[in-house]
């Protein structure tokens, strides 16, 4: 089962920074158990340009979609056997801690 | 009778859960057990009841079951599987339910609603009413928390180790929040027995989980006044002026019972214990007093320590409870003030005791609790 970890800031991080973990030590792991499928860190939304197509014609945005305080700082994404394993998996990566993390299952196959 | 309908509820559970397992399918589970449930409420009224209630009802359900998937031409090997469930030995698949129920990636709602309708088998429109929406409503919630199960991969199992522990505390977080919410008409919780019914199973489940017993103990307890906590009028009556002879004296021997065997671990078994020192002749206090310095240890929540000043004031005098209350912050208004009212009437100070329940009274909403107050704010009659 593949899920989609968008990684967001938050306004309100853990203040106790030696609890967090290392995100080098994060990946390593979930790279060697086959869990990580790929991921990245993004630049941030002030270099995002929001794209729809309307009537024919292609209109731009300068930024994201939507303008909120949380912002979506990098993905990954997770092939694991159930919501559990993934919910561990986000919730030993330092941004649970300094932001907060969405799990999004792929749908289902058609 | 009844011991028929309690088999019937109980394969009700034992049939969804383990059809939950084998087909993954919630909607075909729960409508093949109320399939089961109609036919034996059509037959048996006709045709006596079988010597198995149970093994009859698990017969039909599964043979519904295989009806409906080989009608959806499921592959040959799943409608096996499902043909030969329960054979020799029925499994128990209903700690499952119940732990894939309270999961904690549904909201709370969803978890309550589920477990009444999957675990407990209360009708939708039942759970909507006592909830205060409407059965439409109340069916998206249901179908959303299903479709979220599906979707999102939520396991089907009781979680291990480290993770049980973890994830216990909720399953009986929303066993407790079904005993306290979704009051009917007359301010009773409407699934009080439902909740008591699933603290047992439960308790049945998971003997070695002390927290469990403190739990069902906790809700037996309370349960025990239900017929003494109202008057005529349906005002709420005071514990201390209640008809102790009302009180259902065989859940709290059962209760007692539990306690006497079960090691205090948390903050269920606590609250059991406090409510134990209010079942006897009198209410003993200074026992009380000691487990809400216990309960405050584990839970040091402002409404424990204003409950924890009310026990020593009882026990200890009401100037104890007073300094105590005076180091109470974050409690809510209404209640502070009423407890300071109760103090100070006990400690002489009637004027300024009569002052404090007014206060109260506004601060609280309107409703019965309001009303005790404003009665207890009148001076009294004079003789």
């Amino acid at each position: 089962m593949k899920y989609m970890m968008f990684v967001c800031s938050d306004t309100e991080p853990e203040t106790d920074e030696s609890r967090v973990p290392d995100i080098e030590v994060w990946v390593a792991d979930n790279d060697a158990s086959g869990r990580r499928v790929t991921g990245s860190v993004l630049a941030p939304p002030t270099a995002a340009t929001t794209v729809r197509v309307r009537g024919g014609e292609v209109l731009l945005t300068d930024g994201p979609f939507t303008e909120t305080k949380e912002v979506i700082v990098g993905f990954d994404i997770l092939e694991c056997a159930d919501l559990d394993e993934a919910l561990a998996v986000a919730a030993a990566h330092p941004m649970a801690y300094n932001g907060r993390i969405e799990l999004r299952p792929f749908a289902a196959e058609i | 009778m009844q011991e028929v309908a309690e088999a019937a509820r109980d394969s009700y559970t034992r049939i969804v859960a383990t059809l939950i397992r084998v087909t993954g399918d919630w909607t075909l589970a729960e409508d093949c057990a109320q399939d089961a449930l109609t036919a034996a409420l059509e037959r048996w009224p006709r045709d006596g009841v079988p010597a198995n209630p149970g093994g009859w009802l698990t017969t039909v359900a599964r043979n519904r079951a295989v009806d409906v998937l080989r009608r959806a031409a499921v592959e040959e090997s799943k409608l096996r599987e499902v043909a030969m469930l329960w054979e020799p030995a029925p499994p128990d698949d209903r700690l499952r339910l119940i732990f894939t129920c309270c999961h904690p990636a549904l909201s709370l709602e969803a978890r309550v609603a589920l477990t009444l309708r999957t675990v407990a088998g209360v009708p939708t429109a039942g759970i909507a009413r006592a909830f205060l929406v409407s059965e439409a409503t109340m069916t998206r919630r249901l179908t959303r928390a299903k479709s979220k199960i599906a979707a999102a991969r939520i396991p089907y199992r009781v979680p291990a180790g480290e993770a049980l522990a973890e994830r216990l505390p909720g399953v009986l977080a929303v066993l407790y929040l079904l005993f306290t919410r979704g009051y009917d008409a007359d301010g009773e919780p409407a699934f009080a027995d439902e909740a008591i019914r699933l603290a047992r199973l439960l308790a049945a489940l998971m003997p070695a989980e002390p927290e469990v017993s403190g739990l069902l103990a906790l809700c037996l307890l309370q349960h025990s006044r239900r017929a003494a906590r109202r008057d005529e009028a349906g005002e709420l009556v005071p514990l201390e002026r209640q008809d102790r002879a009302r009180w259902d004296h065989a859940a709290i021997e059962e209760a007692v019972e539990i306690l006497a065997r079960t090691p205090v671990e948390g903050a269920y078994a606590i609250q059991a214990h406090i409510a134990a020192c209010h079942a006897g002749e009198r209410t003993d206090w200074v026992r009380a007093a000691r487990w809400y310095d216990e309960l405050a240890r584990v839970q040091p929540t402002p409404v424990v320590e204003l409950n924890r000043a009310v026990a020593h004031g009882y026990a200890y005098g009401p100037e104890v409870g007073l300094g105590m209350l005076a180091k109470v912050e974050g409690a809510p208004e209404g209640y502070v003030l009423a407890v300071e009212g109760d103090l100070r009437a006990r400690a002489g100070e009637e004027g300024r005791a009569a002052e404090l329940f007014m206060r109260a009274a506004a601060a609280v909403p309107d409703g019965p609790e309001r009303r005790a107050l404003l009665k207890r704010a009148q001076p009294p009659a004079s003789p």
